[in-house]
């Protein structure tokens, strides 16, 4: 197994972004999780506009864990699973709180990773990690390099394991990845993360 | 996303820019959610090519146009017709229905009404169901721009065909939303008979005065943009402007739990997130 040279216990929030290919990953990844891990993280995964029920509890139910839509100035809670909602981009506020935003989509998505990654950055610096997993568009890459320029621990899911590799790829260009991960190595650092909260 | 990226943006440079704005302008946008707000600004300095902080204040400062301008681009006014189109059917078959059971003719506030996509979208639904002149509807906004243009009634022809029709058609309206626009050079203009009784009016919500009594208000995805402090201002403003079991709708991932007056409203559809005034 891989060594991590990078864990600590000064995380406070783990970012996880996706798109095409990435439901089964995520869905491995977090029911892959301890009951109790500690850190809160908010997911954002490219999905249906029109579709604002159903996603959160299909997740839920394939991964034996709560997953839940913030609702505007949600306060960010240890150990909760988030989603962005359909049609809405999801944020960080200072003071450990969600916002959300109707702006315009950005690389034509709303909710968009990239502004999750960006305010997460800005409100918890280096104490961030950001995940980005298969996808199909840019979405994501710049979020990842502002995380890494703010200090934060930036993953990639191993190109060669995504079913589309293109969001990975993207990020591995525009910025340095602190890990390129197989999703089994995901799940070994996150319960290696885990253990440091002990 | 940007090409040209300019340095960050600190959270001391915003509460200057905020507090330049306060005395020249006496617009307060110290309560504004701070992620977003400084998001927009960063846009606007891209957008505009400004060097620095220091240079967008002095320029704000001194240029009442430039000023303008900022505003408007400063607020979000991304919208769309029949947006969440469950919502619009909640409006037409349980609310509406209900408010018309105690009175014949009744006031609507859209608050935060930007480009007039939602105004559109109540007038439709008021015209199918056979009351728009039973309706008096007041929208209201911050940027006397967008109210400009809200009354042009001209829309992207794309966002129309990709949008905002296929909201309307999972609203299952009475016809289809091409009967309410013409095409002309590649826009969409609105049938404008629909604002017979509409009036639009500048108002700013912060530190807003009450412009009437209203038995429907429509605020959606407007709040997301402020503060919890600013938040519970508002629906103070909201609470003051609705008759007893008058109702306010905000949006669907909105919620007022964390604000004061809460006990005031109790909620009637969750998942429209629709509440009704209980208590005065």
């Amino acid at each position: 197994m891989a060594r991590f040279d990078h864990i600590s216990s000064k995380y406070k929030l783990i970012v996880i972004g996706g798109s095409a290919g990435s439901f089964q990953v995520v869905s491995r990844i977090l029911q892959a999780l301890p009951e109790d891990f500690p850190l809160p993280i908010a997911m954002c995964l490219h999905r249906l506009k029109d579709v604002r029920e159903g996603f959160a509890e299909a997740l839920s139910l394939k991964t034996n864990k709560p997953v839940v839509e913030p609702l505007d100035k949600e306060l960010i809670k240890k150990g909760t699973i988030y989603l962005a909602p359909a049609n809405y981009h999801l944020c960080v506020e200072l003071g450990q709180t969600f916002s959300l935003s109707t702006e315009e989509p950005v690389n034509n998505s709303r909710p968009s990773i990239d502004l999750l990654f960006e305010t997460a950055a800005y409100a918890y610096r280096d104490k961030l990690i950001g995940i980005l997993l298969s996808g199909a568009n840019r979405d994501g890459a710049w979020g990842m390099k502002k995380i890494h320029e703010r200090g934060g621990l930036t993953i990639v899911q191993e190109p060669s394991e995504c079913l589309i590799d293109t969001m990975p790829a993207s990020a591995m260009q525009a910025t340095r990845i602190d890990y390129v991960l197989r999703s089994d190595q995901i799940i070994d650092f996150l319960r290696k993360l885990h253990k440091q909260y002990a | 996303m940007e090409n040209i990226e300019k340095p960050e943006i600190e959270i001391a440079q915003l509460r200057r820019l905020i507090e330049m704005i306060k005395k020249r302008y006496d617009y307060d946008f110290s309560n504004y959610a701070m992620s977003s707000f400084r998001r927009r600004v960063q846009r606007f300095i891209e957008l505009f090519r400004i060097e620095s902080m220091e240079e967008l204040i002095r320029k704000l400062e001194l240029d009442k146009q430039f000023f303008k301008t900022f505003l408007s681009e400063i607020t979000v006014n991304v919208t769309e017709m029949f947006r969440d189109p469950t919502f619009w059917v909640e409006l037409r078959d349980e609310i509406i229905p209900s408010i018309l059971m105690n009175k014949k003719e009744f006031r609507v506030w859209h608050a935060g009404c930007s480009s007039g996509e939602e105004v559109f979208s109540m007038a439709i639904l008021l015209d199918e169901m056979g009351i728009l002149d039973q309706v008096e509807i007041v929208a209201t906004d911050i940027d006397y721009s967008i109210l400009d243009k809200a009354q042009q009634a001209t829309y992207n022809l794309r966002n129309m065909e990709e949008v905002n029709k296929k909201n309307y058609q999972r609203f299952m309206g009475k016809r289809t939303l091409e009967a309410y626009y013409k095409v002309e050079d590649g826009k969409a203009v609105m049938d404008k008979t629909l604002l017979r009784n509409v009036q639009f009016v500048e108002h700013n919500l912060v530190n807003g005065e009450k412009i009437g009594v209203f038995d429907l208000i429509l605020c959606r995805n407007v709040m997301i943009y402020f503060n919890q402090t600013l938040q519970n201002e508002v629906l103070k403003l909201f609470h003051a402007s609705l008759p007893r079991y008058g109702y306010l709708a905000i949006g669907s991932k909105e919620s007022l739990i964390w604000c004061e007056y809460a006990n005031k409203f109790i909620i009637v559809n969750n998942n429209e997130k629709i509440y009704k005034k209980i208590r005065d």
